[in-house]
This record gives C-alpha cells, sequence and structure tokens, in this order.
C-alpha cells in the first residue's frame, strides 16, 4: 500500500509512490540517494538527520515522507548554491568537523538558528545545537564556525 | 637511520614551502561538509539483502528452541539462519587478541549464541529479506524459547562461589589475574610510610557511541569467488585477518576489507564484530550482497563498552610529601566475552602507567579480569590509560587535602626531573622524553593560579562554590615494539606500513596501513609527503582503508597514526628521495654527494644546474637515458617501522568549576590543558583532537555511565538516558603545548588523539570536590549526586 506524493527536494520537483510509515530520512536516503543525511539514533536525539522542510528545521527520523507532500525540503546536498554556503565554507575554516557524520545536520541546524537569529551569542549557539550530538570536536570549533559564519552572512 | 648519501632532517627542513607545523585546512571536509562523505550505510550494491538480526531480551539464558517457521514464509525473506547454522558450516569463534597469562580463560564466542546468550543484545539469529523493513517485520514471527537463568551482573556478586557461571569453563568467572611490580617494596614502603592515602574507587562502565552506528556489508562474488567486506572498522587488515585466519578459513588473498569513511570510533570500531562475521558468511550462503546497520539501539547493547573498574589503592607518602609506595588491587568487568583487546586493557595499558609522571620507587599492581552477564568491556579511547590516571590524578589532590600541600606543588615536588630521562619506571615502562615542570608551570601561567585562587578566595567569601582541579598525566602510546607486544600478550605485530606512489606526472599517491576516522590524516600525511618532496600538497593524495590498496597495517587505535603510520611513510619517503637522488645525479651527470635538493629541485652545488622533481618522475617511468643496470624503473617505495618504543605525551590540565548550592550543578568557568604532544604537522588537527577529547572526558566526569539492573537489563539502552556531552554542557576550551619530540622516531611525534580524555576526568572531579568540600563524589558527578554529597557533608558537619 503506497502513496503518491510531490515533493519539491532542493529546487527539484519529485514524485514518488511511498509507503505511509517510510520515514523522511529513508525517502531521502533510500528513494532519492541524497546520503548526506545521515542517521545517528533512534530516538530523535541525536540531529544526524536534520534538514529543512518550507526553511524549518526538522528531524527526517521523526517525519513519515507522505507528511511533506506538496512541502519544500532541503537538505545539505542542497545547501551550496554556485559555492558554498557560508556555513559550510566556516565549518571547514574552523576545523568545525572530525569525522563528517554529525556535520550535515549541524550545518542545517546553524542555517535555521541564523535565520532566526543573525548575530547569536556563544550561549544561543551552544543551546540552538541541544539537539544535535557530536562526539568528535567537543562543539569548541563547530560554535566558532557558526559565530564566524554569522560575521559573514 | 640514514644512509651515506641521503638526507638528514635538518637538511630537509630548511627548504621551503614548509608544510610541517602549519594549520593546513582539512582536505577531507570539502566532502563532509557537501554531504558526499561515502560512509558504509550510504553504499547500495545491486540485488543487496539486508540483515535483522534478532537479539536476546535475557541477560542469561539457555536456548531451548527457535522456531523459524513463520517467519520463513514472510514476505520478502530470503533466509533465515541461527548459531548452529554457522557451527555447522565449520565457523569459528571469534578469538580475542591478547593473551593474559597462560590460565587465561578463553570461552567460545559464537557469531550467534548457541547455546547460551549471555547479555542483553547477544545475536540468536538473523532474518535475511529483501529490504530492512521486510526482515524486521519477519524477525517479528520467529519464535525463541529461552529458559532464562539468574544473571551476574556486579563484579563483586560475580565472584562469588555460588554465584551463576557466565561461562562453566570459567570458575568463579574469573578469566584472568594478572600482577606486575614489586609487591615486597610495596608492602614495606607502606609499612613505613609518614602518611598513606587510601581511596576506593568505582570507574564506571561508559558507552561509547560514536555517531555514526556500525555498518557491515558483506559482499561474495559467486563467479571469481572474491569477497568485498565494507564495515565501519578502525582497522581493516586486522579485521580480515582475524576473519580469514581464524573464523571463516577463508583464503585471505580472497578476502578484501574496505572501510570508507567512518564516522567516529573512539576505540569502539577496532574489535571484530560478529556482524563482519555474520555477513560475510551469510553472502556465500545466499549470492547476494547483505547489508547490516545497527540502530542506535543495537549500538548500546553490541558496541564493546569501556571502563568498569573498581579499585583500592592506598599511596604511601614520607614526612616531605614524596611518594614512595603504591599499591593498587583492581576488579575488570569483561562482559560476557572477551572482546579483540579485552585483556590488555585493565592491564598492561593500565597498571603499567601507574608511575604517572613521578617517582614512586615502588608499585605494585593486581588486576582480576572477571565475565559477568553484560555488554562486553574493550578499549575506549584512552583505553587503561584514563582509569590509571583518574587513580593517581585523584590520589594526589586527596593527599595533597590531606597532607595540606596545594596540588600543585604536591605534583611538582614528585615530578621525574627534565634532567631524568630517559626514566624506567618500576612498572616496567622507559619514559623517553618529558618536561613536567614546564607543562604544569605553563598551564599555571595560563590560568593565572594566583588570581585564580584569590578568586575562588573572594567567590567562597560570598557563598559561591568554586573549585580548582588539577591533572598532570603522562600516557603511552604508538604502541611497540612487536617484540615487546609480543611478550606482554598481544597477538599482533604493531609496525605499520606507508607506501609512496609517484606517477610519472610526479604526482603522488600514499598509501597508509592506519586508518582515518575523524583524524584528518588526508591533509596531515599530505603535509607530511608534500613537506619532504618538496611538491604542493594537491599533488598528494592518500589512500586508506582498503585491503586491496593499501599494504599490509595495523589501523588507528592508541593514538597511533602518526607516530608509527607517519613513520613508516617517512622511512619510504627516504628511499623515494635516494632513486631520486640517483636519477637526478645520471642527468645532471654530477655525484649524489655533489647534489642539494632545494624547492623540488637537485641542483649541483654552486652551479644552476638542476632537474626537477617532475623530470626525474618522468624519467623514472620513461628510462630512455637512464642507469639501467643499476636502477630499476619507476619511483615507487613501501616501508614497514616498527617502533623502539612507545611514545610519552604528558601535559598538565587545570579547570576551574563553579557548584550550584541549590541543585548541584556543575558548570565549567575555565579549562586550560596544556599537551606535549611532541612535534606537531598540523597545529589545527592537533587542537581539534585535544578538545574532543577533553569532551570524552568531561563526559565521563559529569554524565556519563552505563547502567544495568540486576537482572541484566541495560538501563541506559538510548540517547535518552545515557547522557553525551552536547554543546551547552561545555566551555570553550583554552589549548596550550609544549614541544618535547620523541627521541625516537624520524617525526619527533608522540600523539594526540587521547591525551584530553586521559586528562580532563580527574581534573574535573578533582575541581568539584574541591568546590563542595567532600572527599569523593562517584562519577558521572550528576546534580543529584553532587547536591546528596553536598546534603551529607552539611549534615555531617552540623552533627560535629
Amino acid at each position: 500500500m503506497t502513496q503518491s506524493i510531490q515533493v519539491t527536494v532542493n529546487g527539484k520537483e519529485q514524485q514518488a509512490e511511498v509507503e505511509p510509515r517510510t520515514l523522511l530520512v529513508d525517502f531521502l536516503r533510500s528513494t532519492l540517494g541524497l546520503t548526506g543525511t545521515h542517521v545517528g539514533c533512534d530516538t530523535s536525539q541525536c540531529g544526524a538527520c536534520n534538514v529543512h522542510v518550507d526553511g524549518e528545521c526538522v528531524k527526517s527520523c521523526t517525519m513519515f515522507a507522505v507528511q511533506t507532500d506538496g512541502r519544500s525540503v532541503t537538505t545539505i546536498e542542497g545547501m551550496a548554491g554556485g559555492e558554498l554556503h557560508p556555513l559550510q565554507v566556516a565549518f571547514r575554516e574552523e576545523h568545525a568537523l572530525q569525522c563528517g557524520f554529525c556535520t550535515p545536520g549541524m550545518i542545517m541546524t546553524a542555517a535555521d538558528l541564523l535565520s532566526r537569529n543573525a548575530s547569536p551569542r556563544e550561549d544561543d549557539i551552544r543551546h540552538a545545537l541541544e539537539g544535535n550530538y557530536c562526539r568528535c570536536t567537543g562543539y569548541h570549533n563547530i560554535v566558532k564556525a557558526i559565530q564566524r559564519a554569522a560575521d559573514a552572512m | 637511520m640514514l644512509g651515506r648519501t641521503v638526507f638528514t632532517i635538518t637538511s630537509i627542513e630548511r627548504t621551503m614551502p614548509a608544510y610541517i607545523g602549519k594549520s593546513v585546512k582539512r582536505v577531507e571536509d570539502e566532502r563532509f561538509i557537501r554531504g558526499r562523505g561515502r560512509y558504509t550505510d550510504d553504499i547500495v550494491l545491486p540485488g543487496m539483502t539486508h540483515a535483522w538480526i534478532v537479539r536476546s531480551p535475557w541477560a542469561h539464558a539457555r536456548i531451548k528452541s527457535i522456531d523459524a517457521t513463520e517467519a520463513r514464509s514472510q514476505p520478502g525473506v530470503v533466509a533465515i539462519f541461527v548459531g548452529q547454522d554457522m557451527v555447522d558450516d565449520g565457523i569459528n569463534p571469534i578469538p580475542t587478541g591478547w593473551q593474559i597469562g597462560e590460565d587465561m580463560k578463553e570461552p567460545p564466542h559464537h557469531t550467534l549464541a548457541v547455546d547460551k546468550v549471555r547479555h542483553v543484545g547477544d545475536g540468536v539469529a538473523v532474518v535475511i529479506a529483501d529490504t530492512r523493513e521486510a526482515a524486521q517485520d519477519a524477525a517479528e514471527f520467529l519464535v525463541v524459547d529461552y529458559e532464562p537463568l539468574p544473571a551476574v551482573v556486579h563484579m563483586d556478586a560475580a565472584l562469588h562461589d555460588d554465584a551463576p557461571l557466565v561461562h562453566d569453563s570459567a570458575p568463579n568467572n574469573v578469566s584472568f589475574t594478572w600482577e606486575l611490580g614489586d609487591r615486597e617494596a610495596t608492602d614495606a614502603a607502606l609499612a613505613s610510610a609518614h602518611h598513606i592515602t587510601s581511596y576506593e574507587v568505582e570507574n564506571q562502565r561508559l558507552i561509547p557511541n560514536a555517531i555514526e552506528p556500525r555498518s557491515v556489508i558483506g559482499d561474495h562474488d559467486v563467479a571469481t569467488g572474491n569477497l568485498t567486506l565494507y564495515t565501519s572498522s578502525q582497522n581493516p587488515h586486522l579485521i580480515r585477518l582475524l576473519l580469514c585466519a581464524f573464523v571463516t578459513g577463508l583464503p585471505e588473498h580472497k578476502v578484501r576489507v574496505i572501510s570508507p569513511d567512518v564516522g567516529g570510533g573512539f576505540g569502539s570500531k577496532i574489535f571484530h564484530y560478529p556482524e563482519e562475521v555474520l555477513c560475510t558468511w551469510a553472502t556465500r550462503k545466499i549470492g547476494r550482497p547483505v547489508k547490516w546497520t545497527a540502530e542506535r539501539s543495537e549500538s548500546f547493547v553490541t558496541d564493546a563498552q569501556g571502563r568498569d573498574h573498581i579499585t583500592q589503592a592506598q599511596m604511601a607518602f614520607d614526612a616531605e610529601g614524596k611518594i614512595t609506595g603504591l599499591k593498587v588491587d583492581t576488579k575488570a568487568n569483561m562482559g560476557g566475552y572477551l572482546s579483540t583487546f579485552a585483556g590488555g586493557i585493565p592491564t598492561w595499558l593500565y597498571g603499567t602507567l601507574l608511575a604517572g609522571q613521578y617517582t614512586t620507587p615502588a608499585i605494585h599492581v593486581h588486576t582480576t579480569g572477571i565475565f559477568t552477564n553484560t555488554v562486553p568491556v574493550d578499549a575506549l579511547r584512552g583505553a587503561g590509560r584514563p582509569e590509571a590516571t583518574f587513580l593517581l590524578e585523584r590520589l594526589l589532590d586527596l593527599a595533597a587535602n590531606e597532607m595540606g600541600y596545594d596540588p600543585a606543588e604536591l605534583r611538582r615536588m614528585n615530578f621525574i626531573g627534565a634532567d631524568q630521562f630517559p626514566y624506567t619506571t618500576p612498572v616496567v615502562l622507559q619514559y623517553d622524553s618529558g618536561n613536567y615542570d614546564a607543562a604544569l608551570d605553563a598551564a599555571l601561567d595560563m590560568i593565572g593560579y594566583a588570581d585564580l585562587r584569590q578568586m575562588q578566595k573572594q567567590a567562597r567569601a560570598e557563598g559561591r562554590l568554586v573549585g580548582i582541579g588539577f591533572s598532570t598525566y603522562i600516557e603511552a602510546c604508538g604502541i611497540a615494539p612487536s617484540a615487546v607486544a609480543g611478550a606482554i600478550g598481544a597477538r599482533a605485530g604493531l609496525y605499520d606500513s606507508g607506501m609512496i606512489r609517484v606517477h610519472p606526472t610526479g604526482k603522488v599517491q600514499v598509501y597508509t596501513g592506519v586508518h582515518s576516522h575523524g583524524q584528518g590524516h588526508e591533509t596531515t600525511f599530505a603535509q607530511l609527503v608534500a613537506h619532504h618532496l618538496q611538491i604542493p600538497m594537491e599533488d598528494v593524495e592518500l589512500v586508506h582503508g582498503d585491503t586491496a590498496q593499501i599494504p599490509f597495517g595495523m589501523g588507528t587505535y592508541g593514538s597511533r597514526s602518526l607516530a608509527v603510520g607517519g613513520s613508516a611513510i617517512y622511512r619510504a619517503l627516504e628511499k623515494v628521495l635516494n632513486k631520486a637522488r640517483k636519477i637526478a645525479a645520471h642527468k645532471l651527470e654530477a655525484a649524489e654527494d655533489d647534489l642539494e635538493y632545494v624547492g623540488g629541485q637537485f641542483t649541483v652545488k654552486g652551479t644552476d644546474r638542476s632537474v626537477g622533481f617532475g623530470d626525474i618522475a618522468l624519467t623514472a617511468y620513461v628510462p630512455h637515458d637512464y642507469p639501467i643496470e643499476e636502477l630499476e624503473p619507476g619511483l615507487e617505495f613501501n616501508a614497514f617501522y616498527d617502533p623502539k618504543n612507545f611514545t610519552f605525551p604528558f601535559g598538565a590540565h587545570i579547570c576551574a568549576v563553579e557548584v550550584d548550592r541549590d541543585t548541584g550543578e556543575v558548570t565549567i568557568l575555565r579549562y586550560v590543558a596544556v599537551d606535549d604532544v611532541g612535534e606537531v604537522i598540523n597545529p589545527m588537527i592537533v587542537d581539534g583532537q585535544v578538545h574532543g577529547g577533553i569532551a570524552h572526558g568531561i563526559g565521563q566526569a559529569l554524565l556519563e555511565q552505563g547502567v544495568y539492573d540486576e537482572e541484566g537489563q541495560l538501563l541506559t539502552g538510548s540517547f535518552m538516558d545515557y547522557a553525551i556531552p552536547r554543546a551547552a554542557d561545555l566551555p570553550m576550551f583554552e589549548v596550550g603545548r609544549t614541544v618535547t619530540p620523541c627521541p625516537h622516531n624520524p617525526l619527533g611525534a608522540k600523539g594526540a588523539g587521547e591525551t584530553g580524555t586521559i586528562a580532563s576526568t580527574p581534573c574535573i572531579v578533582n575541581a568539584v570536590c574541591d568546590a563542595v568540600g567532600v572527599r569523593d563524589i562517584a562519577m558521572p558527578l550528576t546534580p543529584e549526586r553532587v547536591w546528596q554529597a553536598m546534603s551529607a557533608s552539611h549534615s555531617s558537619r552540623e552533627a560535629a
């Protein structure tokens, strides 16, 4: 039993038949092959799967693909236009990633923060990241990267 | 080390452009920031099936029967296997890689349990289906009839004579006992001590939680008989060796193990796991690729866990505050089976570190490795060394308090002096180099110690609870030489390999036996090679993680990659440059000794006659005008490097914390780390390793604990129940460095991956105890525990 959905992903119209139980993250990874969105947990805590739906950051493991029918999804693959997004640049410049697994989710969350708060304080950044786990960096350089991107934007 | 006509480091270093010592931005980031990393679970193969493993809900139970009839008829199911199927097919148990004493009990660890299950999460059966969902759905129809048995969870209970046995072959649930040091001398030191500081402590169970869950794909090519195993491992060659030589008997040359991008390891991805065997075996049975990816809940009960020691220790002091002896007795939880390095961790990687930075003349340590019905325990970031350092650094702070010393001063009074190296400790290590005073001085200076104490005094006067903590640590990493590793029971050599392939156009590929899963090798090693070949970094690419491409190597763990793997690359560089020089001498019609290599050009000294690296590369592969009688064509060299000793990073960490009087919540006000990791190739990357390491150690101090109930259920089996540090739990770190080169490897490098974790845990606990004025608080120092400790201390003061 599948359901037909029409969803814009990274600016491109997609039509697909999905099972109602299919999670958005599985739709992105398995159906569309957008493997930049990762799965790091099964309790909606780690944020490795964060994407934007209609411009708002969501955990794509906590949303069904059918819920995005008629909506617009942006993943890490859609963040760079002609050139890298300032957050992508800042993450590289500040060494805000090591293994890279949490990075896409971090960048999507940070983009969401900066859309709401153009010049966040360190404290604002740390609290905005409460739903994103990183085991490599100790967050030090992630905080710096987000500050750097805020300055650049 | 270097031949007559070759380079010394000094002669190379005066050439530019220099890449060593530069914070070059990471090469690998380009793919990760775009979402173009390629982790194992991202890989999709034609005809791929998906495995769902049915796991035991019991910590200890007999498997009476397994009925797969109904499960088999579910849609999409390809095959269902149980443990006996694999045994019948000649699959051996998974061996452990470290022998601790001749009497070590090493009961079989089957890929899927055969007779009994020994921890919650132990695999019982596998359902393979066209999709993961189909496999998971069908697994619901599999009926396993268990006879639950009483479980042993706590080590003290496990040792009782009437305790249930995890393995019938291990009486009293003891796998091994081990000791090191001079018992008599230590007892004598305690007997004649002016002061004895005693400490009984649990170093709690930790759960590693790399953010990428483990993932494995087995892909058997029916036509060629070749098998490719993709696995999120830190050491693909080690996995292939164990898989082929010990477990499956498959010929090593027909098996290729690929560890592509790996999302963090921290030790937990060193080990040879059952799922690697399972996917290897199952793909051969069904003739289609088989993928398994852990859910996080599975990671919690299948990734080997860390720490879990219960220790009693006594440290003896003379009247001048000098440490005269240290006696340690440790019970180490091994869990339900011996994992790959399990026995080595609470013994050789722990007991040998108990001298720390101090001149303690007599040390004795005794360790008992104990089976329980819990997830196996093995190396986790630091692996034995954090446990040793925690014990020592807590003892030092307790003793300073008891005897009325400043904790920095008591440490300094006991430091091995900078003029005492090489220094042989009473627990067998020979420290190669060090300058402990310098690191402590730098840390005291960075944090402004006198002012900080003044601030603390003022805060206390205002009723605020501010504490200062210290940790001055030593680490032994870059583990080796192989002969020593063998003598202490490691069943593997501990060298590594590096190969340099110069292409005809002068572009270079470097192949390393170590593996990057966040450490930035693609950048650091390219810097190393570009620096010495004096070519642009863009012309160098690193290949790692594929046994079909790289020479045999031991992978990455124990902060060994640069010190051992980098040294192997350096050896290959020497060979490349030596041959390049011969080719240059031929082309320039000059003696080799008359050439100098500057700016990527061999030049006849005192002339303008020169030939560039690119021309030499081309000549090597188009050898028309070439000394063909003396030299083979081509420019490609492999080298293996077996270290002469461990390396010994060290440092001093100081932090200041404040405790909320009403809630017990700990806030870290300052965290200063001065680490000496020897020579540094990329300071940015080293700082990043230190940050992450500190965070991991703070996690242990304040947040993390794996908790099992009496029946062996893991109560902290998800991120909802197990707290790893989040951004708001941590401060910005202040990182400094001293540089004392490692004298026995060609890079002078020691290792940076674990220093932060080793140092930070006791540093934080010391500070919190200082803040609230109690002797000890059991980790993790959650607000509740700190509040309870404050209340108890308050009541006892009132009662007095």
